[in-house]
């Protein structure tokens, strides 16, 4: 087969754009999936209430490698009104995993605050399961200018 | 990379019972495992994966980390004091290097 460079740079042109999605939705897609499963092993399958958890992040995020996030949880933090663990998730990265806070009654009061990496624009979802088994969820979406993963 | 340092901030008195503010940052490149080096080959992860602070002895508040935090981790968070003691700071490396840091309270 005799090819020409014009139908030579077509099809490298080709493969390229192949590999680039293929390389990008892939990982994406289970990372979604990834994180409703997160979220149920977390709460032991029940469906989280909103309210009392409160999720701060920046509506668009310039730089993806450094996007500050704080949790609070509206609780005594004494007796049965005790915030046992905070899990923060970001559905759009290579791995949803973010961080896991564990609060105790010596904290004083469940509030923390990180910073964390964002490949494009998502939802951070945060969890938090108190001592008496009940799970709240609050979520925001990050539009992130620049990527914070890979290089 | 160079040795880790640990900064903490906190306040150096209380009044007993009140709910302080523990500001820590180490820094750490925290390499995520995701990263390419020029010749294509990945960066092997490492990064710090445990945090945990401790007054004398009992558990405040701890946290287990993933790559998607960011480099030179930052964590701020409560602690309720009681009575005058240390805050121990532990940070946990993926090669199971422990950096560690101390700071005392007067509760007055």
């Amino acid at each position: 087969m005799n090819i020409n460079r014009r139908q030579a740079l077509g099809l490298s042109a080709g493969a390229v754009a192949f590999a680039a999605t293929g390389f990008s939705a892939v990982p994406a897609l289970a990372s979604a999936e990834d994180a409703e499963k997160r979220i149920t092993d977390f709460t032991g399958g029940k469906t989280p209430e909103t309210g009392k958890l409160t999720l701060t992040a920046p509506e668009i995020a310039e730089n993806g490698n450094t996007v500050p996030v704080s949790v609070s949880v509206d609780s005594a933090m004494e007796g049965d009104d005790l915030v046992e663990e905070v899990m923060i998730l970001a559905d759009g990265n290579p791995n949803p995993d973010v961080a896991t806070f564990r609060f105790t009654e010596a904290s004083g009061t469940a509030a923390a605050t990180t910073r964390m990496r964002l490949a494009k624009t998502q939802n951070v979802i945060a969890v938090a399961r108190m001592k008496d088994g009940s799970t709240y969820i609050d979520k925001k979406e990050v539009k992130v200018t620049i990527g914070g993963c890979g290089g | 990379m160079a040795t880790p340092k640990p900064r903490v901030k906190l306040p150096k008195t209380a009044s007993a019972g009140e709910v302080i503010t523990i500001k820590t940052l180490i820094s750490h490149t925290m390499e995520s495992g995701q990263r390419k080096d020029s010749e294509g080959k990945v960066i092997p992860r490492q990064i710090i994966n445990k945090f945990t602070c401790e007054f004398n002895g009992a558990t405040v508040f701890s946290c287990d980390i993933e790559p998607a935090i960011s480099a030179n981790p930052y964590f701020e968070f409560n602690a309720k004091v009681k009575e005058s003691g240390t805050f121990k700071f532990t940070w946990v490396d993926d090669d199971g290097s422990i950096y560690a840091d101390e700071q005392a309270i007067e509760v007055k």
